[in-house]
Formats: structure tokens, sequence, C-alpha cells
């Protein structure tokens, strides 16, 4: 496990994690487009899954449980060979240049770090803290409403400014992960499945970047 | 042509290194890229400088003992070796920057000259295969699938060159660890060994400082085999399976 090839596959492992919660969360997202009380009861909704069998807000904590097991192992691999490859080439070259590699795949440990600490900024914004940056909401139903909460937040073009940028990083991250990941569990042995799995990597990518970016920039124009 | 050469010079393994800036005249563009280096060295030789010392051999692009870093791309900017790359590749008046590979693992030992013995000592961690397969008569007698004959055939070409971790961002070795996983798993005769093979190697690979691979894909860019990224997966594949066979 301790090997490089054993680190890439507890990253390839946890990085399947968070695309699956990833998903997950879209879909949830893009319940605000249909209205405050979709949305609302889908939050709440969200915390009575598996009552009375799991106490409320149960299976919430499970996946917090998960994703955060998974953001330390997914951490430590990477720091891990990141470490390991900078005491493999000690002196760097004077000159060097790609030729293959796409930007996405040489932007992955530095866009892994903007993107934890964006996941940090996310929480402190919509689970944690929950600051009122827009001076026009009411703080109260801000509180009380989660399709109210980020509205409110998203009628702020430098907050919809923030998540898109964010989104984009995601999108480059996924889209040399989600590739990497099947090389790495060895799923892409043959030309054809290399493809399949660019490709599905590539409309991950995709889809991820959009379906999280519908419902701000919804929020966005409905509030002008 | 006339170029100028800014070279990577140092006096030994542990001496510290820096560029020298030589202009070479008269270069015909049908030289290759070598004898380009040799009548530099003839002129330095003249002139009473010490040769830029870098490795050569079969000088057909079949041994895998040269190889340079050169501008910024491992054996430059054709797909091949160092030795086959010809001056036609390269345009009059331009500056060339020539450097040893980098890696923990090929410390140097002069000038262009690296020491890959890690490589060697990779093979024998498990790049072998120990049943005697018998005289080339026996070698009909056991049938192998065209597809896997070819592909191990395909990944057999690996020269080990070391291109791969030159050209890594992470100076790792899992192409060349891939081909010589896929080149003996294909046939019949590597089956025995199959699962100690790769658990071997990639603890010898690890062992010698060669850094994790990140799927950037500038090893199968930068191989004069044109090896291609898919036994980067083989290789992930045959751990995982000799993973689970051990428990």
């Amino acid at each position: 496990m301790s090997s490089s090839i054993g680190l890439k596959w507890l990253m390839a492992v946890t990085g399947i994690v968070f695309l699956l919660y990833v998903l997950l969360h879209m879909y949830g997202n893009l319940k605000v487009l249909a209205g405050q009380e979709a949305f609302d009861t889908y939050a709440h909704h969200l915390r009575e899954i598996g009552e009375p069998m799991l106490p409320y807000g149960g299976l919430l904590w499970i996946v917090r449980i998960v994703l955060i097991a998974s953001i330390i192992g997914h951490v430590y691999a990477a720091f891990t060979l990141w470490s390991r490859s900078s005491s493999a080439r000690p002196q760097g070259y004077a000159v060097k240049k790609s030729i293959s590699s796409s930007l996405a795949s040489r932007t992955m440990r530095w866009g892994g770090i903007t993107l934890l600490l964006f996941v940090i900024f996310h929480l402190i914004h919509f689970t944690l803290v929950k600051p009122n940056f827009n001076s026009e909401a009411d703080a109260a139903a801000v509180k009380e409403s989660p399709y109210v909460m980020v509205s409110a937040s998203f009628s702020l073009i430098w907050v919809v400014l923030i998540y898109t940028l964010a989104m984009i990083a995601l999108g480059m991250h996924i889209y040399h992960g989600a590739w990497s990941a099947s090389q790495t569990l060895g799923l892409t042995s043959t030309p054809r499945a290399r493809t399949v799995a660019k490709t599905t990597a590539q409309v991950l990518a995709a889809l991820i970047v959009v379906g999280f970016l519908i419902p701000p920039f919804y929020l966005y124009f409905s509030s002008l | 042509m006339r170029l100028t050469l800014k070279i990577w010079r140092q006096d030994g393994p542990d001496a510290t290194g820096g560029f020298e800036t030589y202009t070479v005249d008269d270069i015909s563009e049908d030289m290759s890229f070598l004898e380009m280096l040799d009548e530099l060295n003839e002129n330095l030789q003249a002139r009473g400088i010490e040769p830029v010392a870098f490795d050569s051999d079969c000088r057909e692009g079949i041994c895998g003992t040269c190889g340079l870093m050169i501008s910024g791309l491992a054996h430059g900017p054709e797909v091949t070796t160092t030795c086959q790359l010809h001056m036609r590749s390269f345009s009059d008046g331009e500056e060339i920057t020539i450097e040893p590979w980098r890696a923990h693992a090929f410390p140097v030992i002069r000038d262009l000259v690296v020491d890959r013995s890690a490589f060697d000592r990779i093979i024998q961690a498990g790049g072998f295969i120990s049943v005697d397969t018998g005289a080339a008569p026996d070698a009909a007698a056991t049938p192998v699938p065209k597809v896997q004959a070819d592909r191990s055939f395909d990944t057999a070409t690996c020269i080990g060159c070391g291109a791969c971790v030159a050209a890594c961002p992470n100076a790792s070795a899992m192409l060349f660890l891939g081909a010589k996983v896929t080149h003996l798993g294909e046939l019949p005769q590597g089956q025995a060994e199959r699962n100690s093979r790769v658990v071997d190697m990639v603890a010898q690979h690890d062992h010698e400082g060669f850094g994790g691979c990140t799927n950037i894909g500038e090893c199968a860019a930068s191989c004069p085999k044109e090896i291609p990224l898919d036994v980067i997966s083989q290789l992930n594949k045959d751990l995982r399976v000799a993973a689970r066979a051990r428990r």
C-alpha cells in the first residue's frame, strides 16, 4: 500500500468517492430550479432519510464521515507522492518542454489545493457559519430557508464569480482525475478502453461544470 | 549550419556542474546529432579543451545507450533516439541546450553521461523468465496467439534508454516497468513468475527513488520506440491481481 502504485490506488478510490458525491450534490442543487418550496423540502428531507432506523440527519453524517475519511486519504496520498516526485528529480532542467500533457494534468496539484481551499470556504459559506453577504437579504430568512440562503448569496456577482472559477478548477481536476483513476485501477489496458475512459472523463467534467453552474447563474439572473 | 550549443559540463559525480557555451560551424544537415557532437569534440580537443563526455554505442537506434535532453525534449524534437536524430531537424543559427537525463536514480557520472544501472537492478528484481524455454525449434511448440505475440513484441522494443524517466515531471519509470511487465506477461512462458515479477519490480522501482506516475503521458510521447501509455494500466492491473493473489 505504501508503494507509489498503492498510494495512487488510494488516490483513485477516494477520488471516485468524491466524484459520486459531487454528482449527487449537483442533482440536489438543480432542485433550485423547481423553486423555493421544492428546494427547502429537499434540503429538509436529506436529514430525514432512513428515519426511524437512523437518527435525524443520520445519513448526512454517514456521508460526511466517508467524505472526511476520503479527503484525508486523498490529501495524504497526494502530498506523499508529491514529495517523492520532488526528491525523484532534485535538480531540474534548464529547459523543459511539454509535448502531449494537458494543462489539466499539469495543474492537478495546485488545482487540488485550490479546490481544498474552496471546499473550506464553501463549508463556512453554506454549512458552518452561513454568513450573510447580502445586506438586502433578511438575516432571519437566510438562516431559516436554504433557498433564501443560496439565492441571497448568488445575487452577488462576486460570489457567482468565485463559484464559477472553483467549478472550472473542479472540471479540470475531474477531466484529468477520472481518466487517471481508470488508468491507475488498471482498466485502460487497451487503446479502445483508453478512448472510452478519456471520453467518459470529458463528459463527466463537462456535465459537472455545467450542472453546478446552472443554479448560481439562474439565481443571479432571476435576482436582476 | 552554424549553431550555438549550451552544454552541461560536470567533472564528476560530486562536482558542481554548469553550462558552457560553444559555437560549431559548417555542420551538415545530414549529420546525426552525435556526429555534430563528435565534430565539436574534435574542435575542443584541437584547442586543448577536455571533450564533452556523452554516451553512445550502436548509433543505429537499437541499443538505448545514447540519450540527451535537447532543448527540453528527451532525444530532441523527433520520435527517435538521439543517434538517429539528424541536424536537418534544427535550423541555422539555432541555440541548442543539451543536458543529461535528470533523475535522482540516474546520477550524473560526467557531463552528459548518467548512470542508468537502476534500470538493470529493476530487471534483476523480476524482468526475466526463469523457466528453460528450450532451443529455437521449441519456440514453435508453444503456440502464442497473434494478438498477444504482437503486443509482447511491441513492448519488447523498449531499449531502456531512460527517455520516459527524463521526460516525466515526476521522474517516474512506470513506462519502462509497464513495457517490461507487458512484454513478459503476454507470453505463456512469463506466467509462472507473473505475480512476483510485478511486485518485485515495482518495489525496486520505488527503492531506486523514481517518482510516482501521474498519467500525464509525457513518457509515451517522448519514447523513441513509441511504447503506448496503456502498458502503465497493464502494470497497475497486474499489480492489483498480484496483491489479491497474495492475500
